[in-house]
């Protein structure tokens, strides 16, 4: 079996031949294969700008791999800001002993994943480090996206705005650790692991009135909704009933005491509209498939600033409280 | 016939009409109580459902819920975290125990403390990873710190059981399995917190049966009805209780019969009797000295007993609480987590000054996480 070695990393021929015969390969464009000390980048309106780590285990989960999150994590993070995912960086550390064919696949998920936001592999890094320095494989990408809508921020949630999820929650975190106890569970449970910006888009272009987006990784649908809460010294009022949990999320949070609300997303973003665009918003996002159970779930009202309160069919309400403790370390 | 699947074990028992309709039964027939009900749940996980689904908010006023002492990591003094403390910090050694026993501040540090100083502590989500564990580090020591009630205890000794039959050579069990009749019955004969019904805990009596909690009806004259963790369980319970007291009555009775029997499971009591025996006395936090209200391994198998094996190195200097934390008051049914100083300020969660704020199934977090500083 060919594996990744020290000297692929050492900067002379292995390093060469890992350059050009994958990475090069994989994401090609003009920019990168330049193969200058720095990208040359020209971007006419205002920029956002991101960065992430990758340090998933296990690298490969149902519906997804470290490559794609390293993709869609931060093409997600450009888009939430409603910006148009241009340019992205690229850095790996790999452990020594690292399959090829793993790398490779790796990085063609990663390829596979760009396309989704058009967004570009412009320059990048490859260490490979001794056995046990990092757990096979981590990744870092930066990224760099224009402005297509200014102004959206969990500073600007406004009374009487409306909350949408883009669709259920609680899959990846849910996934990921199915996968790390080696639960046979169920086989139907994949990641939302998915690259939003067609989405975004598509809400951008129908004009809709975004007052904050953010898509619900760690700390899942509680972690967003609490942020803003606070960040905008508002309350919201979230329908129980209204938030989508599919069975089998559902059904490994009942075993394990987790609460899916806590659960990371890697495709699920929270959306705070007014109320006016609310069905609007809605409509745009069951287009696609990854977002065809956006619903809206909540408000934002005064009753308890700062606050997140959860109703119940039957008419009692709790807070929703920010995640705590050690969920889950290394989901993302 | 379809397959079973996870979500019919409580899909129907969160149902919001069946709630409904329950809480207007409730508030019916209470109106014909003869006083107000103060009804201790004992086990944690009840209080955990209360507050989850805010069921005081559909119940009249006349019926108050009195949270007990049924949260095993609770009611854990700090002396016996400091034992824990003092296994994972002795050479060569792996020290195994269940979640939240992680975070507990002992006397000076937590177990979660000492990890991130470098000793290996690792949480388990099943007792039986603790054989894997044992088996996949042949040359260290590797310590259990088991704890629970009745519910956990069998898990316990089914895994000294296989570690005796594989004979597994570096595995030890230092054993806080605590039983829930003796600190019951230590807090009704205390007498303060003027409790008058009970809603009996479920788990611990699929393994012990719902005949461990007769005494309560026979001495104290109280109800206890055996629940179920559902929201719709739960107010069946309340109600039978409404019932019972409208009725003058009081009767140990089983909401839960799904799981629950009188003899309970005869097989897992034969199994904990094996390896286990009462030990004289437990101090619970709050509640103090309660005798034989505690299990220990039988002196048969002193050779697993951490406890016995290790003792040298094992403080047991009784380690009061700190002084602004009102837990021992809580698990005695006295006070409410709100009535409590530090409670949300200088004990939350992230930095718990006492074990009813750490665990999940503590009254503490159960306020903090669900009710805010609103209850």
């Amino acid at each position: 079996m060919k594996v990744v070695q020290l000297s692929h990393g050492g900067g002379g021929e292995e390093t060469n031949t890992l350059i050009h015969g994958l990475f090069y390969k994989h994401f090609s464009n003009e920019i990168l294969i330049k193969a200058e000390d720095a990208a040359v980048l020209e971007v006419k309106n205002k920029i956002a700008f991101t960065t992430d780590s990758f340090t998933v285990s296990p690298i490969f989960f149902n519906g997804g791999d470290i490559g794609k999150l390293a993709v869609a994590g931060t093409v997600n993070d450009l888009a939430m800001m409603g910006a148009k995912p241009l340019y992205l960086s690229s850095a790996f550390m790999i452990e020594e002993g690292l399959a090829f064919s793993e790398l490779t696949q790796i990085v063609e998920s990663m390829a596979k994943e760009l396309a989704k936001s058009g967004a570009k592999i412009v320059c990048g890094d490859t260490k490979v480090v001794p056995r046990g320095s990092v757990d096979k494989i981590f990744i870092n990408t930066a990224g760099i996206g224009e402005i297509m809508k200014e102004g959206i921020s969990v500073l600007n949630l406004h009374e009487g705005d409306l909350i949408i999820a883009s669709r259920d929650v609680g899959r990846h975190g849910a996934t990921v650790l199915m996968a790390r106890e080696n639960l046979d569970v169920t086989a139907d449970l994949q990641s939302d692991c998915e690259t939003l910006w067609p989405a975004v888009e598509a809400l951008i272009d129908g004009k809709i009135s975004i007052s904050a987006m953010r898509d619900a990784t760690r700390g899942g649908l509680s972690a967003v909704l609490n942020e803003w809460a606070q960040s905008s010294n508002v309350c919201l009022e979230v329908e129980e009933d209204a938030v989508q949990i599919c069975d089998e999320v559902r059904g490994i949070c009942e075993m394990f005491g987790f609460e899916p609300m806590d659960f990371a997303n890697e495709g699920t973003f929270i959306l705070a509209v007014a109320p006016e665009d609310a069905e609007a918003a809605v409509t745009i996002l069951q287009q696609f498939d990854f977002c065809e159970n956006a619903s809206i779930i909540g408000r934002v009202t005064q009753k308890y600033p700062a606050k997140v309160i959860l109703r119940s069919g039957y008419g009692s309400s709790r807070f929703l409280d920010l995640p705590k403790g050690e969920l889950l370390p290394r989901i993302c | 016939m379809s397959e079973l699947q996870l979500k019919d074990l409580y899909d129907g028992f969160r149902n919001p009409d069946t709630i409904r309709s329950l809480a207007k039964q409730i508030a019916d027939e209470a109106k014909n109580l003869k006083m107000p009900l103060r009804i201790m749940e004992v086990c944690g996980g009840h209080t955990h459902t209360i507050m989850k689904y805010g069921l005081p908010q559909l119940l009249p006023d006349t019926i108050s819920f009195i949270h007990g002492p049924g949260c095993p990591v609770c009611i854990m003094p700090k002396e016996r975290i400091d034992h824990a403390i003092a296994l994972a910090k002795m050479e060569n050694t792996i020290l195994l125990t269940l979640g939240d026993m992680i975070r507990v501040p002992g006397s000076k540090t937590s177990l979660a403390q000492e990890r991130a100083a470098g000793y290996d502590i690792r949480p388990l989500y099943t007792p039986m990873d603790a054989l894997k564990i044992a088996k996949e580090n042949p040359d260290k020591r590797v310590v259990f710190f088991a704890i629970g009630f009745e519910t956990t205890t069998p898990m316990t000794a089914a895994v000294i059981k296989a570690t005796i039959e594989q004979n597994i050579t570096n595995l030890f069990f230092h054993i806080n399995h605590v039983l829930v009749p003796p600190a019951v019955d230590a807090i009704m004969a205390d007498g303060k917190a003027q409790i008058n019904a009970f809603i009996g805990p479920s788990h611990v009596s699929v393994i012990s049966g719902a005949k461990i909690y007769q005494p309560l009806p026979d001495k104290y004259k109280t109800p206890v009805v055996v629940s179920g963790f559902e929201p719709v369980d739960v107010l069946q319970g309340i109600l039978m209780i409404v019932r019972q007291q409208v009725q003058e009555r009081a009767d140990l009775e089983i909401e839960y019969t799904r799981s629950v029997t009188m003899e309970g499971n005869t097989i897992a009591q034969k199994l904990i009797d094996t390896y286990l025996q009462p030990r004289s006395h437990f101090r619970w936090r709050g509640i103090g000295d309660i005798p034989d209200s505690a299990l220990e391994i039988r002196p048969e198998f002193a050779y697993l007993d951490a406890e016995k094996i290790f003792g040298d190195i094992l403080p047991n200097e009784p380690i009061d609480d700190h002084k602004l934390c009102i837990c021992g008051t809580i698990l005695k049914g006295l006070a409410k987590p709100m009535e409590c100083k530090v409670f949300g300020t200088a004990c939350t969660p992230n930095t718990p000054l006492g074990s009813c704020m750490v665990s999940s199934e503590g009254a503490c977090n159960a306020y903090y996480r669900y009710a805010g500083v609103l209850a």
